[in-house]
C-alpha cells in the first residue's frame, strides 16, 4: 500500500477549496477590474482629452505602463483607432 | 415506515435514474461526443470560459441551484401526505428535472456556451425573450418576498439562531477582507471561519436574543439585502455563498447520517385525508408547491449562464447537469424525512400542519432537530439553532443575490428605455427592496406574516422558466431530427400544471376578495398563456421545417 503523502493531500485540498471558492466569481471580479482599470485609464488620459488634471505630473508616468492594455481600452469604447492624434495605437 | 428505508430507496432511485435513464438520454437524444471542442477550449479567457474539473464544476453548481427553495417546498407539500411529495421529488428529477438542467447545459455548450435567454431570442424569437425577462423579474421579485418572511418567522420562532446568523455576515467579511487585502490561504480562514460560526451557534443557544416582531425582521431584512447588494462581491457575497457551500454539504451529510442511525419512523400519513381547511387541491398545487426539488427554471440559468461555459469534456455535461439536480433532489428528500419522521406522533405532526402556511421551515428545523439528537446525540436545541441558522443562510444568501440581480435589470431597462435615473445603483437597489416590501406586506398583511400563501405563485414562475427552456431543447431537437417526447412531455406537464394551478388560485383569490394576489396571478397566467402559445407556434413550425428539410433531402 502506498504511504499516504500529506503534502500532496494539502496541498490538493488547498486547490480544491480555492477552485471551489474563485470559480463561481471569476467573471464578477473580472469585471470591477475591468471596470478599475478603465478608470484608472480615463484619469492618466483626461488632460489629452481636454480635462484639467491637477495630478498630471504623476499620471504622465504612468503612461509607458498602460500603453499594452490601450488598444483594448479604445477598442471596447467602440473606437477603432487612438482618438489622440499625438498617442497612436494601431 | 422506516425513513432509513425511505432514504435508501430514494438513493436507489436517484441512482439507477442516474446510471440508466441519463446515460440512454445522452447517448440518443443529446448524443454527446468526448471528442467535442467545448466552448471552454473554444473561446478560453481565464475569467468566464475556464476548462474545469468535472467534480469541482460538480460541486459549484449544485451549491448554486440548491439553496432554501428545494428546503422550504417539500416542507410545505407533505401537508397532503409524505408519499405524494416523495413521488414527485423522485420521479420528478429523473425524469424531468435532471433532463431540464442536463439539457439546458447541453443546448448551452453546443451552442457556444450562451445562456437560455439569448437562445430563446434565437430559437422561439423576440418576444419570448421579453417574456423571459419578465418572468425572472417576477421570479426574483417573489423570491426575496418569500424568503424574508421565511428568515423572520425563523427569527421570531427559533430567536437562539438570531446572534448565529448575523455573525455569519461579519465572518464572510472578514474571510473576504484576509483573503483578497491580506492575501492569506483561504484554508485557514475557512476552518477558523467554520469554528467561529459554530461557537456563535452554541452562544446563540445559552445567550438571550432580542424579540422581536415579524414585520420589523422583514423591513431589518430588506434594509441588510440593500447594503449587501451594494456591497462589492468579494467582499461579502463571495464568502457567504462559500461558507453556505460547506454548510450545505455538511447538513446533507448529518442528516442522511442521522436518519440511518436513528431510523425513525414516519408518523406523518402517506396520504393525509385530514388537511386543513386552506389546503388547496393536492392535484395540480403538489406540482408548483414543490417546484426546486423536482423540476426548477432557476436551474437552467445556472447551466447555461455559468457550468456551461467551464465544462472541459461535452460528456460531462452528463455529470453536472443530471447529477446536479439530483444532488438537489437528495436535499428535497432530507427535508421530507426531516417533517414527517422526525416527530413523537402523528398529533404532533398534525400540531405543526394546522394550516397550509404554517408547517414550512419551522418543521424541518424541529423534526430534523430531533433526528439529528436521536441518531448523533447533538442536543436537541443546539441541533434545532445549527438547522435553523443553516436555513437561514440559504435563504439571506439568494436574498442577497437576488435583489443584486433585480437591480441589474432595471439598471439594464432605464439603459433601454433611455431612463437614466434608473442606472443609478442605488435608486435602482431602492425600487428593487420596494418592490418586494410591497409584495411582502401586500400578500400577508401588516403583520407581514402571510407572505407564505404567495409559495406557489413563486412555484408557478419557476416553472414557466422551466416550460421556456424545455420548449428551447425541445424545438432544438427537432431541428436536428432526433426524438422529442422525453422533452415535450415534461414540457406539456409542467405547463398543464402551471396553468390549471394558476386558474385554480385566481378562484380562490377572486372569493377570498383577495384583490392583491388576484392581481399578480392574473400578471402570471398572462405569462403563463403566452408561455403556451409560443411553445404551440414555434413547435409546429420547427415541425413543419423538419418536414420539409426531409422531402428536400
Amino acid at each position: 500500500m502506498t504511504p499516504l503523502n500529506w503534502r500532496s493531500l494539502y496541498v490538493q485540498v488547498r486547490y480544491w477549496l480555492q477552485e471551489f471558492y474563485v470559480a463561481p466569481y471569476r467573471r464578477e471580479l473580472a469585471r470591477v477590474q475591468r471596470d478599475h482599470d478603465d478608470l484608472l485609464m480615463l484619469l492618466v488620459f483626461s488632460e489629452a482629452m481636454g480635462v484639467p488634471n491637477p495630478v498630471s505630473f504623476y499620471t504622465l508616468e504612468l503612461l509607458p505602463l498602460l500603453y499594452e492594455d490601450f488598444h483594448q481600452w479604445h477598442e471596447r469604447l467602440g473606437m477603432r483607432q487612438s482618438p489622440f492624434d499625438h498617442f497612436r495605437c494601431c | 415506515m422506516s425513513a432509513a428505508f425511505l432514504a435508501i430507496l430514494g438513493w436507489v432511485a436517484f441512482f439507477l435514474g442516474y446510471r440508466f435513464y441519463s446515460r440512454w438520454i445522452a447517448k440518443r437524444i443529446y448524443r454527446l461526443r468526448a471528442d467535442a471542442i467545448t466552448p471552454a477550449h473554444t473561446y478560453e479567457d481565464g475569467i468566464d470560459y475556464v476548462p474545469t474539473n468535472p467534480f469541482i464544476l460538480w460541486g459549484h453548481h449544485f451549491t448554486s441551484v440548491a439553496g432554501a427553495a428545494p428546503i422550504v417546498g417539500p416542507a410545505i407539500a407533505v401537508i397532503w401526505g409524505w408519499l405524494p411529495a416523495f413521488l414527485w421529488v423522485i420521479l420528478g428529477t429523473i425524469f424531468i428535472g435532471g433532463v431540464h438542467d442536463f439539457g439546458a447545459l447541453w443546448a448551452s455548450v453546443r451552442n457556444q456556451g450562451r445562456s437560455i435567454g439569448s437562445l430563446t431570442e434565437d430559437v422561439v424569437g423576440r418576444r419570448a425573450r421579453s417574456l423571459f425577462m419578465i418572468i425572472i423579474f417576477l421570479l426574483l421579485l417573489m423570491v426575496n418576498a418569500v424568503f424574508a418572511v421565511v428568515i423572520a418567522n425563523l427569527f421570531v420562532n427559533y430567536g437562539s439562531s438570531i446572534l448565529p446568523a448575523w455573525s455569519a455576515i461579519v465572518v464572510a467579511v472578514v474571510i473576504g477582507y484576509l483573503l483578497y487585502r491580506r492575501g492569506v490561504g483561504l484554508l485557514w480562514p475557512s476552518l477558523g471561519g467554520l469554528a467561529v460560526l459554530y461557537l456563535m451557534v452554541y452562544l446563540g443557544d445559552v445567550l438571550p436574543f432580542p424579540q422581536l416582531s415579524a414585520p420589523i425582521w422583514i423591513l431589518l431584512l430588506f434594509a441588510y439585502a440593500f447594503v449587501a447588494s451594494l456591497l462589492p462581491v468579494w467582499l461579502l457575497l463571495q464568502p457567504r455563498d462559500y461558507i453556505n457551500s460547506l454548510q450545505l454539504f455538511l447538513a446533507l451529510g448529518l442528516l442522511y447520517l442521522a436518519v440511518l442511525v436513528a431510523n425513525p419512523t414516519l408518523v406523518a400519513p402517506a396520504f393525509n385525508f385530514e388537511v386543513p381547511a386552506d389546503a388547496p387541491a393536492i392535484v395540480p398545487l403538489l406540482f408548483v408547491t414543490i417546484a426546486c426539488g423536482a423540476i426548477s427554471g432557476f436551474h437552467g440559468l445556472v447551466s447555461s449562464g455559468t457550468s456551461a461555459k467551464q465544462l472541459d469534456r461535452e460528456t460531462d455535461a452528463r455529470f453536472v447537469g443530471y447529477l446536479g439536480a439530483v444532488g438537489e433532489g437528495a436535499l428535497a428528500l432530507a427535508t421530507i424525512l426531516a417533517t414527517t419522521a422526525g416527530f413523537a406522533s402523528r398529533a404532533e405532526w398534525q400540531g405543526f400542519y394546522q394550516s397550509f402556511t404554517s408547517g414550512g421551515l419551522s418543521a424541518f428545523v424541529q423534526g430534523g432537530s430531533t433526528i439529528l439528537n436521536t441518531g448523533l446525540g447533538i442536543p436537541t436545541s443546539l441541533a434545532t439553532t445549527l438547522l435553523a441558522v443553516i436555513a437561514v443562510l440559504f435563504a439571506g444568501t439568494t436574498m442577497d443575490t437576488a435583489v443584486r440581480l433585480q437591480r441589474y435589470i432595471i439598471e439594464e431597462w432605464g439603459q433601454i428605455y433611455q431612463l437614466p435615473a434608473l442606472t443609478n445603483r442605488y435608486l435602482a437597489t431602492s425600487l428593487a427592496v420596494v418592490s418586494c416590501l410591497i409584495l411582502a406586506f401586500g400578500a400577508g398583511g401588516v403583520a407581514g406574516t402571510g407572505g407564505m400563501t404567495i409559495w406557489p405563485l413563486f412555484g408557478t414562475t419557476n416553472q414557466l422558466l422551466a416550460a421556456l427552456t424545455l420548449l428551447v431543447i425541445t424545438v432544438l431537437l427537432v431541428k436536428l431530427a432526433r426524438p422529442y417526447w422525453y422533452t415535450l412531455v415534461p414540457l406539456v406537464f409542467v405547463l398543464l400544471m402551471t396553468v390549471s394551478s394558476l386558474l385554480l388560485q385566481l378562484g380562490d383569490f377572486w372569493s377570498k376578495q383577495d384583490y392583491f394576489l388576484l392581481g399578480l396571478d392574473t400578471l402570471i397566467l398572462v405569462a403563463a398563456i403566452w408561455v403556451v402559445l409560443e411553445a404551440a407556434f414555434v413547435f409546429n413550425r420547427a415541425r413543419m421545417e423538419a418536414r420539409i428539410q426531409k422531402v428536400i433531402d
